[in-house]
C-alpha cells in the first residue's frame, strides 16, 4: 500500500468518526450519550494526526495523539462530574429540559 | 476714609442672614428689634459719613474691600463710591426704609411670616445700599438683581393665595425683560472700554466715543431698556399695579420709594454716557413723559386705594425719567428724593385705613373716615398736597417746578406733557382724598393702629413738607442742586436746567395744581352726582374701561407674548428634540430582543451554530 492511499484512506475514516461524532452531540439528548459522542470526535480528529504523522514518517502526529489523550481524559473527567451534578440539581440528564440560560 | 462705608449696607444684610438662620426661634420683639435697628444703625452710619462727607472736599471717594474676581482685562472689585448722589440715594434708602420698618413692626404684628418679612426687607435694604453704593457697574448689577430678588418675594410674600404669586411672577419676569438689557449693555460698555468701574469708564467714554456715536447710542439704550424695566416705564410697566399685592410697607419701601428710583438713579449715574447719546436722552425724556399722563389717566379710574398709588408712583417716576431726559439731572434726583417721602406716607397712611377697614381697599366703599382716622387722614392729606404739588407748602411742588421749569427749557411738548401731568395728578391725588375721608361714612373701622406706627407718619409728613425748602434758591441756585453738583461736574447741560421757564409761565403749573384740586372737589365732594352722570356717558365709559385697564398693555402683552408662547409649549408638550433619544432607545431594546431569540438556552442548538460556523470559517478559507 503506498503512503498517498494509505493518507486518503485514513483521513476519510477520521471524516467519517467525526461526522458520526458530530451527528451524535447534535442528535442526543442525553448528557452522557453527549460527551461520548464528543469522545468519538476527539479520536477522529487523533486518527487524523497519527495518519498523517505516518506519511511523512514523523513522531509529531503520535505525540500530538498524546496530547489530545491527556485533553479528552480530563474533558471527560469534568463532562461526567457535569453530569451527575446537572442529574443531582435537575433530576434529568435530557440536554433540552436543562435550559435554564434562555434569554 | 474716616467712615466704614461698606458697613452700611452689610448691617442689613447681616439682619437678613441672621432672621432668615435663626428669624423663627427667636421672640417677635428680638425680631423687630434687629430687623428695625440694622436699617436704622446703618442710617446712622450713613448720616455719619455725610456730615465728614459735607464738611470735606465734596469729591467723590473710594472704598475698596477687595478684588472680586480677577480675569483678564476684568478686574472688578468689591468697592463702593461715595459721592453727593449716593450720599443722597444711601440717605433716603436708609432713612425711608428704617422708618417703614418701624412702621411694619407694628403693622405686621399679627402676621405669620413676621421673621420672614423682616429678613426680606433687610435683604432689599442692603441689596439697594449696595446698588447705591457700588463703585463698579458688576456690583452695581448684583445689588440691581438682588433687589429685583427681594421685590419677588415680597410680592409673593403671602403665598397662599395664587393671585399673589402670579403677581410676583409677572414683576419677576418683566423687570427680568429690563435686566437682560442691562446685562447686555453692560457686556457692550465693558467689551468697548474695557472697564466697568463707574467713573473710569465714563471718563473713558468720553474720550473714546463721539457725541451720537452709534456705540455710545447702542449703550445707553441698553441702560435705558434696564431702567425702564426696573422703573415700571413705558413699555415695560404693566408689573407695578399687580405688585400692590404685596404688604403695604413693601409697596411703600420697594415700589414707590426706592427701588422703582433705581432705574433714575442708573440713568443719574451714567448721565455721561446718555450725554454722548442725544437721541437716546430725547429717548428718556419720551418715554417719561409717555408714563407720567398715561399712568396719570390711569390712575384716575381706579377703584384700588393702592393701584391709583401705584399709577401715581409710576407717573411721578415719569417726571423723574423726563427731567433726566432733558439733562436736569439734580431736578430729578430732587424729584426723586421729595417723592420717596410723600408716596411712602400716602402708602403708609393708606395702610393704616386699609388694615382699619379689614384688608378693605375699595375706595368707592370708603367715606367720612377723617374722624375714625384722624392722624392717617392728616398725614394722607399732607401726602395728597405733596404728591399733587400745593404750592409753597409742599416739597413736591419744589421739585416738580424745577422738573417743570427745565422742560421748558428744553422743549415746549415735554413742558405741556408735565403741564397737563400736574392737573391729571392733582386730580387724583385729591378724589382719593375725598373720597375716602369725606362724604358719607359707610363703612365702620374695626381696628385703630398703635403709637409705633404713628411715629413714622409723623416724621414722614413733617418731611413731605419741608424738605422741599432744602432747595430754596439762595442766590441762583439751591443747597441741593449746589450738593449735587459734585456729582454732575463734567455736564454742563444741568445749568440750564434750572429757571428757564418766564415768571408767567411759572404760574401755570401752579394754576394746573389748583384747577386739578378743584375740578376733584367739584366732582367728588360737592356734586357727585356729576361724576356719576359723567361715567353713564359711552364714550366716557369706554375712555373710563380703557384707562382702568393700564391702556390694554396686558391684553396686548398677553395677546402679543404670552399667548402664543403658551401655544407653542402646548405644541411642543410632547418634545421633539427629546423624540430623537426616545426612539434611539425603542431600537437598541428592539435588537435587543432578536437577539436574545438567539439565546435558546440548549446545547445542541449552541453546538450546531459552532458547527455551522466552522464550516462557513472553512468554506471562506477554502474557497476564497
Amino acid at each position: 500500500m503506498t503512503g498517498t492511499a494509505s493518507l486518503q484512506f485514513g483521513l476519510m475514516l477520521a471524516t467519517v468518526l467525526f461526522l458520526l461524532g458530530l451527528i451524535g452531540v447534535l442528535m442526543r439528548r442525553n448528557l452522557i450519550f453527549v460527551l461520548m459522542s464528543l469522545e468519538i470526535m476527539f479520536n477522529a480528529a487523533g486518527l487524523a494526526f497519527v495518519v498523517a504523522g505516518q506519511r511523512w514518517q514523523q513522531a509529531d502526529g503520535q505525540i500530538m495523539f498524546l496530547f489530545i489523550l491527556a485533553v479528552t481524559g480530563s474533558e471527560v473527567a469534568l463532562g461526567l462530574a457535569l453530569a451527575l451534578a446537572a442529574r443531582h440539581h435537575f433530576g434529568t440528564l435530557d440536554t433540552d429540559l436543562i435550559s435554564r440560560m434562555r434569554g | 476714609m474716616a467712615s466704614p462705608l461698606y458697613l452700611i449696607p452689610l448691617l442689613p444684610l447681616a439682619a437678613s442672614l441672621l432672621l432668615g438662620l435663626a428669624g423663627s426661634r427667636l421672640p417677635r420683639v428680638v425680631v423687630a428689634i434687629i430687623g428695625v435697628g440694622a436699617t436704622a444703625a446703618s442710617f446712622v452710619l450713613t448720616a455719619w459719613a455725610g456730615s465728614h462727607f459735607l464738611s470735606g472736599s465734596l469729591q467723590g471717594q473710594t472704598q475698596v474691600l477687595y478684588r472680586w474676581l480677577s480675569l483678564g482685562e476684568l478686574q472688578p472689585s468689591i468697592a463702593f463710591y461715595l459721592d453727593p448722589l449716593s450720599l443722597v440715594m444711601c440717605a433716603v434708602v436708609t432713612f425711608v426704609g428704617a422708618l417703614i420698618l418701624l412702621y411694619s413692626a407694628q403693622f405686621m404684628a399679627e402676621d405669620d411670616g413676621y421673621a420672614r418679612f423682616f429678613c426680606f426687607m433687610n435683604l432689599f435694604v442692603g441689596s439697594m445700599l449696595t446698588l447705591v453704593l457700588a463703585d463698579n457697574l458688576l456690583l452695581l448689577y448684583l445689588g440691581w438683581e438682588g433687589v429685583g430678588l427681594c421685590s419677588y418675594l415680597l410680592i409673593g410674600f403671602w403665598y397662599r393665595e395664587r393671585r399673589n404669586v402670579t403677581a410676583a411672577f409677572k414683576a419677576f419676569l418683566i423687570t427680568r425683560v429690563g435686566d437682560t438689557a442691562l446685562l447686555i449693555g453692560l457686556l457692550l460698555i465693558f467689551t468697548q472700554l474695557g472697564t466697568l468701574q463707574i467713573q473710569e469708564l465714563m471718563q473713558r467714554a468720553s474720550l473714546q466715543w463721539p457725541v451720537g456715536s452709534s456705540l455710545a447710542v447702542a449703550a445707553a439704550a441698553l441702560l435705558l431698556g434696564g431702567a425702564v424695566g426696573k422703573s415700571a416705564q413705558l413699555p415695560l410697566q404693566t408689573w407695578l399695579p399687580d405688585a400692590m399685592a404685596g404688604p403695604t410697607p413693601v409697596s411703600a419701601l420697594i415700589h414707590a420709594a426706592t427701588m422703582v428710583t433705581a432705574g433714575v438713579y442708573l440713568i443719574a449715574r451714567m448721565h455721561v454716557v446718555f450725554e454722548l447719546a442725544p437721541i437716546v436722552q430725547w429717548l428718556v425724556a419720551l418715554v417719561g413723559a409717555a408714563t407720567l399722563l398715561l399712568a396719570a389717566c390711569s390712575a384716575l379710574t381706579q377703584w384700588d386705594l393702592k393701584r391709583v398709588l401705584a399709577y401715581s408712583t409710576m407717573s411721578q417716576v415719569g417726571y423723574m425719567l423726563l427731567a433726566l431726559g432733558v439733562g436736569a439731572w439734580s431736578a430729578a434726583i430732587f424729584h426723586l428724593f421729595t417723592h420717596a417721602f410723600f408716596k411712602s406716607l400716602l402708602f403708609l397712611s393708606g395702610g393704616v385705613v386699609i388694615q382699619g377697614l379689614e384688608e378693605e381697599h375699595n375706595i368707592l366703599k370708603m367715606g367720612g373716615l377723617r374722624r375714625d382716622f384722624p392722624l392717617a387722614f392728616w398725614t394722607f392729606l399732607i401726602g395728597a398736597a405733596s404728591l399733587s404739588a400745593i404750592p409753597w407748602v409742599t416739597a413736591g411742588f419744589f421739585s416738580k417746578d424745577a422738573i417743570l421749569n427745565a422742560a421748558y427749557g428744553s422743549n415746549v411738548g415735554f413742558w405741556l406733557a408735565g403741564l397737563i401731568g400736574a392737573l391729571l395728578t392733582s386730580v387724583y391725588a385729591f378724589r382719593m382724598v375725598f373720597l375716602v375721608f369725606f362724604g358719607e361714612r359707610r363703612l365702620e373701622p374695626r381696628r385703630r393702629q398703635g403709637l409705633v406706627t404713628a411715629v413714622p407718619l409723623v416724621v414722614l409728613a413733617t418731611l413731605a413738607v419741608v424738605a422741599g425748602y432744602l432747595n430754596l434758591p439762595h442766590g441762583g441756585t439751591g443747597a441741593f442742586t449746589a450738593l449735587l453738583r459734585g456729582s454732575f461736574l463734567s455736564t454742563a447741560s444741568a445749568a440750564p436746567g434750572e429757571g428757564g421757564a418766564a415768571a408767567s409761565l411759572q404760574v401755570l403749573p401752579i394754576i394746573a395744581t389748583l384747577a386739578g384740586l378743584a375740578i376733584a372737589a367739584l366732582l367728588y365732594l360737592r356734586q357727585p352726582r356729576w361724576a356719576e352722570n359723567l361715567g353713564t356717558a359711552p364714550a366716557i365709559r369706554v375712555l373710563h374701561r380703557f384707562w382702568f385697564v393700564g391702556w390694554g398693555f396686558d391684553w396686548l402683552y398677553s395677546r402679543l407674548f404670552v399667548r402664543p408662547w403658551v401655544y407653542l409649549a402646548r405644541l411642543n408638550r410632547a418634545d421633539f428634540v427629546d423624540a430623537f433619544y426616545t426612539g434611539l432607545a425603542a431600537v437598541t431594546i428592539a435588537l435587543h430582543r432578536l437577539l436574545s431569540l438567539s439565546q435558546t438556552g440548549r446545547v445542541r442548538s449552541y453546538a450546531l451554530a459552532a458547527a455551522v460556523g466552522t464550516l462557513v470559517l472553512l468554506a471562506v478559507v477554502v474557497l476564497r
